[in-house]
């Protein structure tokens, strides 16, 4: 029996990130050096004392499954509870996909049993943030409420963007908006919910029965519950918190770690991220390597210059290269004369000699074509081909070529 | 495959005499080594990476960082239901105390080494680095029909002669007919403190040694029989230093600053393991110089650094110079210090404003948790 287990929604395609997962699922791809954006759910899990975590998986999940293994990483390997992959599967009366996030829940019921747990986290794996779960659930627990919804606020001319909770001054719920064009909050939802197990598994056995309902806890189960009255409160969250599902906002988390004025801290050693960690030698910069504002990984040779990135491990930089406010994913070589600005390279890509991947934004005249350029994992870019701003690469790139 | 077949035993305080400063505190295994590791990952690493799984580590004193370090065995992949890692702490009965010499050490463990299952026995000291290919070693072993095969290096060692030296010298016909202690002369070959032999040839000569009051492996079984026994050299030809005293200690860190010599130490196919410690990536701040170094995960970098090794977790304050310096783990070096030819043990702060020099041939060391 435990006290609250996590359920972790890691089935997402995150087809907003467009070649960086064509063969892996959102949560498997690569932020800040040395994380998948999956470490920060998981560690933020065992740093809350929470041990049992289920893992809804379904699209490309091989890499993901291989990631989250044992759960030794995040010391989630447990004799009672520890990590647990849960895909879709077969049942004696035919077999569903997971229809939606709440769909996925009410598939695992019979896991979530297991446990007897009081209190169900759900969790999704497509946020970057650090957080104690645990003063959320005794916030939960001192108001006995039904469900509690972590929000953040939101700059107000944003807040159509987001679902909002609207609230009373004890900071109960009494409404919720999914992306409302005239916002009466700044609250938005960060999905992530606890709920009082008895509570949710009466509204997702509910909801599995209604017959045009989307299956998803945004659109059905936190409306249902309202309607019903239930009591539901928001826990406001005011650290950094960053959604990195599409390719702007990927780049701009993984800048964030450079810019010291924003408040996000991996060096903190009281809420380290746990991730599966490169066996790798330490980097070795040469002596006409340049590094300054980046963040370099273990395994990395730097003979080049780097300037506001974020190289991954076993990234190599020959000499003359320059890479600047770029991310460059685990093995990805960037060769001698390369020009590497304002892109994400993913890992394994190759990059030879003279190309040219990205353009500054000042140097773009129609704002609108500018944006990041994106090379998909394990693709080579043939020498001295020109890949433009907002590029979206799948595959290799010939000789000479240039893509827009 | 031979490489199952064969049980590594570790002699971990080998040697720990002859580094004193740093070794007081750790033992000679748990010297902490190339920015993020500790020389007893080089054997482990080695051992497992030739599919070895059952590791035996002698352990006499000072092993609390040892212990520390190995815990399981999970980062080398020994943690395991058959075989995988022990740990022997000094072993003495009510009648005497802890062991003297190798072969005292191996007689108080002979139930370990008789009921394994190996055909083979792999003993090796922690005072070199290298990343050997143990797959090879036997089956050179195996096919040379040798009794022992001691792994050799073809370094002439430097004019402050080394210390615990053994050197052989082998006939025509590859056999061993000398050995001798810390003497050189040409020809010979240098021994790295690693033996190979049959497990069953091993307890035989460990018993036979034990009756007669013998303790020392080198001189009482090897030199002895040089006569009766098969003893052959595998010549290892790959990176090696051997780390017998702080200066031998610097250079074989500083070694590593050649791309050459780390690729080497780690190519691809047989990777160096060492406990995890879930470090974030380096930080390189706005103002950070770094030429010719080699930087383990969870530094910050806000100053100048040239020719070093930083291990993991330092942090070295704005308008720094630190040049020509070993930095272990979580050292802090604050503003504006200049540090020449120095070596920091872990956990040391420095102060703002420090100047701190040593030379190429006698760094300066400062010890675990010293405040400057």
């Amino acid at each position: 029996m435990k006290e609250c287990i996590a359920m972790l929604l890691a089935g997402g395609q995150g087809s907003r990130l467009y070649a960086l997962t064509q063969n892996i699922a959102k949560p498997a791809v690569p932020y800040g050096g040395k994380y998948r954006i999956i470490d920060f759910p998981l560690s933020n899990c065992i740093n809350s004392g929470i041990d049992t975590v289920g893992v809804l998986t379904q699209y490309q999940p091989l890499e993901l499954n291989d990631y989250i293994g044992d759960g030794r990483p995040w010391d989630l390997d447990r004799m009672g509870g520890g990590v647990h992959v849960l895909p879709p599967y077969q049942k004696q009366k035919g077999s569903d996909w997971y229809l939606g996030t709440a769909n996925a829940i009410y598939q695992n019921i019979n896991f979530i049993e297991r446990y007897n747990p009081e209190y169900v986290l759900i969790l999704s794996g497509d946020h970057i943030y650090k957080m104690d779960y645990s003063i959320m659930l005794e916030q939960h627990k001192r108001t006995e409420a039904a469900c509690t919804i972590a929000v953040l606020e939101v700059p107000i001319d944003e807040a159509s963007r987001f679902g909002i909770m609207n609230v009373n001054e004890d900071g109960s719920v009494y409404e919720f908006e999914e992306k409302p064009k005239v916002p009466k909050s700044n609250l938005a939802s960060m999905g992530i919910y606890i709920f009082t197990w008895k509570k949710l598994r009466e509204y997702l056995e509910r909801e599995s029965r209604r017959p045009e309902t989307s299956h998803d806890f945004g659109k059905d189960v936190i409306p249902a519950m309202l309607n019903a009255g239930e009591r539901m409160f928001t826990y406001r969250f005011d650290g950094y918190w960053k959604d990195v599902g599409t390719i702007d906002s990927l780049w701009e988390a993984n800048m964030d770690l450079i810019n010291p004025k924003v408040p996000f801290d991996l060096w903190e050693p009281h809420w380290k991220i746990y991730s599966r960690n490169p066996i790798k030698p330490p980097h070795y910069v040469d002596e006409k390597g340049v590094v300054q504002n980046s963040i370099v990984t273990e395994g990395c040779r730097i003979m080049g210059s780097i300037d506001f990135s974020v190289l991954f491990d076993s990234v190599t930089v020959e000499e003359g290269a320059v890479v600047t406010d770029s991310i460059i994913m685990p093995g990805a070589v960037i060769k001698s004369g390369a020009v590497v600005q304002y892109a994400i390279v993913a890992q394994d890509a190759v990059v030879e000699n003279g190309v040219t991947i990205g353009e500054r934004p000042e140097n773009v005249e129609d704002k609108d074509k500018w944006g990041i350029a994106v090379i998909a994992p394990g693709a080579t870019i043939g020498k001295n081909a020109v890949i433009k701003a907002k590029a979206m690469v799948y595959g290799d790139v010939k000789e000479g070529e240039v893509v827009c | 495959m031979l490489t199952n077949r064969a049980l590594g035993i570790i002699f971990a305080n080998m040697h720990d005499n002859m580094v004193g400063e740093m070794t007081e505190i750790r033992s000679m295994a748990s010297l902490p080594y190339g920015g993020r590791y500790r020389l007893i990952d080089f054997y482990l690493s080695s051992l497992v990476n030739a599919g070895v799984t059952k590791v035996g580590v002698i352990a006499k004193h000072n092993y609390q960082s040892l212990l520390d370090h190995l815990g399981s065995g999970r980062s080398w992949d020994l943690a395991r239901k058959r075989a995988g890692l022990s740990i022997f702490p000094p072993y003495s009965t009510s009648q005497e105390g802890a062991y003297h010499g190798r072969i005292q050490a191996l007689n108080n463990i002979s139930r370990y080494i008789k009921l394994s299952s190996e055909k083979y026995v792999i003993l090796m000291d922690c005072d070199h680095v290298c990343n050997l290919d143990f797959s090879d070693i036997l089956n050179r072993h195996a096919e040379s029909g040798a009794d022992v095969t001691i792994v050799t290096r073809d370094v002439i060692p430097d004019e402050d002669m080394e210390k615990n030296l053994v050197t052989v010298r082998s006939d025509a016909d590859g056999r061993v007919r000398e050995m001798l202690l810390n003497r050189y002369e040409e020809g010979c070959s240098v021994s790295m403190d690693i033996f190979v032999l049959a497990k069953d040839k091993l307890t035989e000569l460990v018993d036979n040694a034990v009756c007669r009051m013998q303790t020392m492996f080198e001189r009482d079984i090897l030199m002895t029989n040089l006569d009766t026994l098969n003893i052959r050299t595998y010549q290892f030809e790959g990176f090696v230093r051997r780390v017998y005293s702080t200066k031998s200690y610097y250079g074989a860190n500083m070694a590593l600053l050649d791309p050459k010599n780390m690729d080497a130490l780690f190519p691809e196919d047989r990777p160096v393991y060492t406990k995890v410690r879930d470090q974030a990536p380096v930080r390189y701040g706005i103002d950070a110089k770094v030429k010719n170094s080699l930087i383990a995960d969870g530094c910050v970098i806000l100053g100048e650094v040239e020719n070093c090794l930083l291990f993991r977790g330092v942090t070295i304050g704005k308008d720094c110079k630190v040049k020509n310096s070993i930095i272990m783990q979580d050292t802090i070096i604050s503003e504006r210090s200049e540090l020449n030819y120095v070596i920091t043990d872990k956990d040391v702060v420095i102060n703002p404003d420090r100047s701190l020099m040593g030379h190429e041939n006698y760094p300066l060391y400062i010890k675990k948790f010293s405040n400057i």
